[in-house]
């Protein structure tokens, strides 16, 4: 059975070959691990540890009360020297218990194996999740043991596995699947479990057939379990599209997957969640892909949660000496980033791209010739000429009017426009003033 | 590390296609139909054509003060437009505040690129039309450059099929010959510039009517009548070049296909109806018009439309 593609999306080109075929290599263990107290979407964390503690890997060392949050842990063993504030990728300072190495790698107590864990029961999964500090690894972070956890009345029939790894240069889950295949089947099974989902489907952009190969084999024996290769296309990763093309359902605007019956998750996270439910091992590292023009030796790497940027360069030959842009994340959605300096790899940090001179260039903004060509890629069907030149005139109405809210930011529009025009930007804009007004609208009440 | 890093907003890559690319695409696209222009009618076409080019550059590049006279390409574009759609032996000067009119009446006053609302080789156009009547009407056959008149004025018979593709008629410049148009718009699709949504509305109409309206005695002369209709004339340079004219055409998929139809019943009322012999040019500039309203109205389903 073959799929459609869903509604418009860009080709800009893979950008992948300086790093599909190399395999992942672990990263030296930070000498200082920065453990941010926030690495998800939802409350932070409060310290569980003081300076001067003496903790071990995989101790928690940051906890919260909130539903939507997600404990965070040790990388390393050694000892807290500080807790002060480290840059985030999305700019804001944010706090975090910095640990210095004892390189002992010391196991804490709490992590040890569940032989039994495939009797294990909806409850006690669901604790295993949120204790091992599980979120998003496609780079949203959201915690994993809240997604798993739809309101009651919403019947889950698939969980879908978001293995597409649409945006250019990345190669960090197609290493995955090469590496891991069968960890991910078993993270899915789990997901499958925790949800009750008689389904869960496997979506590889098919610019990765040998990826499609791995995941049918280590799928073979489950026959719940499928695995399909769809038309490489950007944003295919994108959720709301994921879902569009296995289901032929929308998720409703404003609504989240579970509205429609599905749970999407990142093959990443699917081997965390194996990794924590087997071995009692939280989300400690994570594969990330270092490339670029601006890199000297562009790799994928084994990261440690905690790992400066600074260290992960430093054994990737550091920069070149035309660097101009460091982002991280892909380059569609990614976050650029002023400096490396004091800022950690999280549990989100999918890739360092590093472009150089001649890929960035500083473009003028000029008028919109109404060419169509947004209207025409955007895969969610707003305007995007029309929000961005209502943002421009300062109508966040209008721009609202226009369906800014329902913008899912892939940046398709943006890539396309040939007058330049910072069509995402603006959108993003009008978002913040669009959800203030409606909060302050929604206080009046 | 001392080096600056520069920090913008997410998408950190960009298509390399620009405004200036854009335009030169539809100059490369327009050439075909220039060179038949030229290869028909001669020395006064090639003049025209320089002269509505050069003087539509020149006032869009007094106007922004720009030192490159080429600037975005957008004026070259619509200069070389509107000598597609003039007599080939129009006076220089005719050729001239054509030029310079499509830039200041139809573009820059409404606020430059993007702005205006009307096709601005059609403005011209119009313009020209109201005020040297004559001048606009007096048509030569191709080579020998004798004055003849129109296909459209002499009617079906006169003119076979194959000349009437090929562009061996009296005519404008750029508007002769289909086949050579057809070439060239092929590069525009090619790149994506065009869709076949306003060209299909277009001809597609104009096609029908001409068949249901224009043929007497059974299905192959009301074949013929809409073949006819469609070859004749400016529907082919007007559906291809003109009305995918982007920033006065709709944005809306819906928009552009009932944007293209709208223009191909305007033409044929004009044609059939209508004291014009042509009807091209008032159809576009009438729809047009009607742009921002049927963008308004043909506003897609955005994904997950909550059904009120």
């Amino acid at each position: 059975m073959s799929f459609k593609t869903f509604k418009g999306g860009v080709h800009p080109g893979d950008f992948k070959s300086a790093t599909e075929k190399k395999p992942v290599v672990p990263a030296k263990p930070p000498a200082v691990a920065i453990i941010p107290l926030s690495q998800h979407i939802g409350a932070p964390c409060e310290p569980l540890v003081a300076v001067g503690d003496e903790v071990k890997m995989g101790q928690k060392v940051g906890d919260s009360k909130g539903f939507v949050s997600a404990p965070v842990h040790s990388s390393v063993s050694g000892k807290v020297i500080k807790i002060e504030m480290c840059n985030s990728a999305l700019g804001r300072p944010v706090q975090a218990v910095y640990i210095e190495n004892d390189f002992q790698d010391t196991w804490h107590e709490d992590v040890v194996p569940n032989p039994n864990w495939q009797q294990l029961e909806i409850d006690e999964l669901k604790k295993l999740i949120r204790e091992g500090g599980i979120v998003g690894m496609g780079g949203a972070t959201f915690p994993t043991h809240v997604k798993v956890s739809p309101p009651p009345g919403q019947v889950i029939e698939y969980v879908l596995v978001n293995a597409a790894e649409c945006e250019p240069y990345l190669t960090a889950d197609h290493r995955a699947m090469l590496e891991r295949p069968e960890d991910i089947i078993v993270g899915l099974q789990i997901v499958m479990k925790v949800v009750n989902a008689p389904k869960g489907m496997i979506g590889i952009e098919d610019n990765k057939p040998d990826a499609v190969e791995a995941l049918k084999k280590a799928a073979a024996n489950f026959p719940n379990i499928e695995v399909h290769a769809l038309h490489t296309k950007y944003p295919q990763g994108a959720e709301k599209q994921l879902i569009k093309v296995f289901t032929n359902r929308e998720v409703p605007s404003g609504g989240l997957p579970s509205m429609v019956g599905c749970v999407v998750q990142n093959p990443g996270t699917c081997i965390a969640i194996a990794d924590m439910v087997r071995f009692g091992k939280p989300l400690i590292e994570r594969n990330v892909t270092i490339t670029g023009s601006g890199i000297m030796e562009p790799k994928n790497m084994l990261v440690r949660v905690g790992t400066p940027l600074e260290e992960v360069i430093e054994q990737c030959g550091g920069f070149k000496s035309n660097i101009r842009k460091m982002v991280l994340g892909g380059p569609m959605m990614g976050f650029s980033q002023p400096g490396p300096e004091n800022q950690p790899v999280t549990k989100g940090t999918s890739g360092i791209l590093c472009l150089t001179d001649q890929e960035v260039q500083l473009y003028d903004i000029r008028q919109c010739i109404k060419c169509a060509k947004c209207v025409d890629v955007c895969p969610v069907s707003i305007m995007p000429l029309f929000i961005g030149s209502s943002v421009e005139q300062g109508m966040y109405d209008k721009a609202e009017a226009y369906n800014a809210m329902d913008c899912i930011e892939c940046g398709c529009c943006t890539y396309i426009c040939p007058s330049r025009r910072p069509l995402v930007q603006w959108i993003r804009m009008s978002k913040g003033d669009i959800a203030a007004r409606r909060a302050a609208a929604a206080a009046k009440k | 590390m001392d080096r600056k890093l520069v920090v913008s907003s997410s998408p950190h890559l960009k298509t390399t296609e620009s405004v200036q690319s854009v335009m030169i695409d539809v100059l490369v696209a327009l050439f075909p139909a220039a060179l038949a222009g030229v290869i028909f009618f001669g020395a006064p076409a090639l003049i025209t054509m320089v002269l509505t080019t050069v003087s539509a550059m020149v006032a869009e590049a007094i106007i922004l003060r720009q030192r490159n006279i080429f600037g975005d390409g957008s004026a070259a574009v619509a200069g070389l437009l509107l000598a597609m759609v003039l007599p080939p032996t129009v006076p220089w000067w005719l050729a001239v505040i054509g030029g310079v009119t499509a830039i200041v009446i139809g573009k820059q006053v409404f606020g430059g690129i993007g702005n205006n609302i009307f096709n601005p080789a059609l403005v011209a156009r119009a313009i020209l039309m109201a005020s040297w009547a004559t001048h606009m009407t007096t048509w030569v056959r191709p080579v020998d450059l004798a004055t003849a008149a129109t296909p459209l004025a002499l009617g079906q018979r006169a003119f076979s099929f194959t000349n009437l593709f090929v562009g061996a008629v009296p005519g404008c410049i750029g508007e002769t010959s289909a086949f050579a148009l057809i070439l060239g718009a092929g590069w525009l699709f090619y790149k994506g510039h065009i869709t076949w949504r306003i060209p299909g509305g277009f001809i597609g109409t104009v096609f029908i009517m001409g068949f249901l309206f224009g043929g007497y005695g059974g299905a192959m002369a009301m074949f013929s009548a809409g073949l006819f209709h469609v070859l004749a004339g400016g529907v082919m340079l007007g559906a291809l070049f003109m009305a995918t004219d982007m920033v006065t055409s709709p944005v809306t998929a819906k928009g552009q296909l009932i944007f293209g139809i709208g223009c191909g019943l305007l033409t044929m009322l004009i044609r059939i109806f209508g004291a014009f012999p042509e009807g091209v040019m008032f159809a576009i500039l009438m729809m047009n018009a009607l742009t921002p309203l049927i963008d308004n109205k043909t506003l897609p389903r955005k994904y997950g439309e909550v059904a009120k």
